[in-house]
């Protein structure tokens, strides 16, 4: 009863993690493959990312079955380490954001930046420059979901249903983002980007110290307790960069 | 024209590959890379030398929340500086 209890805790930390997280990256991909599919056409914003694809699926088939023969310990270590540096990157990130230090990341912005890069190229008779814009948006962003599918997945030894969740997070952000088109900045970025970090830094914290053989109180259910602590701290620090802000308006 | 020579494709692809690795783990925040490595170090420390279980795991997420609010700390800093 007990393990079934902190076995699916796991999982629902797992769930959220990569679902959070790739839709973000998904996000960010899509601006750019719009921005390329409305300036230049269509046909190189397919065709870049469907090569981008491609590869990163190739990366998730070498690298999946590799990692799954590393021992455990090692992989853990590893991935939690990884995961403690990215997760706390995102949530410094999303903190500075909330509370005003750091302008928010605007897709509408974004997107006319790129517009405005695209069309002031040159065209092509096969457009390389969609292409490759469409292509490097959609790998960069999609080697970081490959990334988090591939340390969450294996260290979990949940790869499949890390896939899956990962899959489903780009088909329903896909079809969200072609269905309002160019209102991707009314998605909630950065408080999806602040419950990413918490469940990486989380997740990191948990796996670093699994590498590590330190022996967590209650196994899995620890990773709520992760959570609810960055939560709390995450809270904290907004809290007080709010007030830092308001006394340096004062001031000024 | 510049007179250099392209890069072979092998060297390009290799370059790209350190510096994808070099901007997601260290990036602008070389502070919490730093900060990770040395949690992992004292962690280890207490957990392997002096098997002190209990007090990694108050270590562990303690120097994460410390490196946290330390590389918060660094961005405000960084702000206050006049450009």
């Amino acid at each position: 009863m007990i393990g079934a209890v902190t076995g699916s805790t796991g999982v629902v930390v797992l769930v959220g993690a990569v679902f959070l997280a790739c839709a973000v990256e998904m996000v960010e991909a899509l601006t750019i493959v719009l921005a390329v599919g409305h300036t230049r056409g269509w046909r190189s914003a397919f065709e870049g990312t469907a090569v981008a694809l491609v590869v990163l699926a190739a990366l998730v088939a070498v690298f999946g079955p590799a990692m799954v023969r590393v021992p455990l310990s090692v992989l853990r270590l590893v991935v939690g380490g990884v995961l403690l540096i990215f997760g706390m990157q995102w949530l410094r990130k999303a903190i500075l954001r909330s509370s005003g230090f750091k302008a928010m990341h605007d897709e509408d912005a974004i997107y006319r930046a790129k517009v405005a890069e695209l069309e002031s190229a040159g065209a092509t008779q096969r457009d390389r420059i969609a292409f490759v814009m469409a292509f490097k948006g959609v790998f960069l962003e999609g080697l970081e979901v490959v990334i988090t599918v591939l340390t969450l997945g294996t260290s979990a030894h949940r790869l499949g249903l890390a896939s899956t969740v990962a899959a489903i997070a780009v088909v329903l952000v896909g079809i969200v983002g072609v269905v309002v088109a160019k209102q991707l900045s009314n998605v909630p970025e950065n408080a999806m980007k602040m419950g990413v970090g918490v469940l990486l830094v989380s997740y990191g914290t948990f796996w670093t110290g699994e590498g590590l053989r330190v022996r967590w109180p209650g196994n899995d259910v620890m990773l709520v307790g992760f959570v609810v602590l960055y939560v709390a701290v995450t809270w904290t620090l907004v809290a007080y960069l709010k007030h830092e802000r308001r006394t340096r308006e004062v001031a000024a | 024209m510049t007179g250099e020579r392209p890069r072979p494709l092998l060297w390009r692809l290799v370059r790209g590959f350190a510096m994808f690795w070099w901007d997601f783990l260290i990036g602008d925040t070389p502070e919490l890379f730093i900060a990770a490595l040395v949690t992992i170090g004292v962690v280890a420390a207490l957990s392997h030398l002096w098997h002190l279980n209990g007090v990694a795991v108050i270590a562990l997420p303690a120097l994460a929340t410390a490196a946290l609010g330390l590389s918060v700390r660094r961005a405000l800093r960084s702000e206050r500086r006049p450009k």
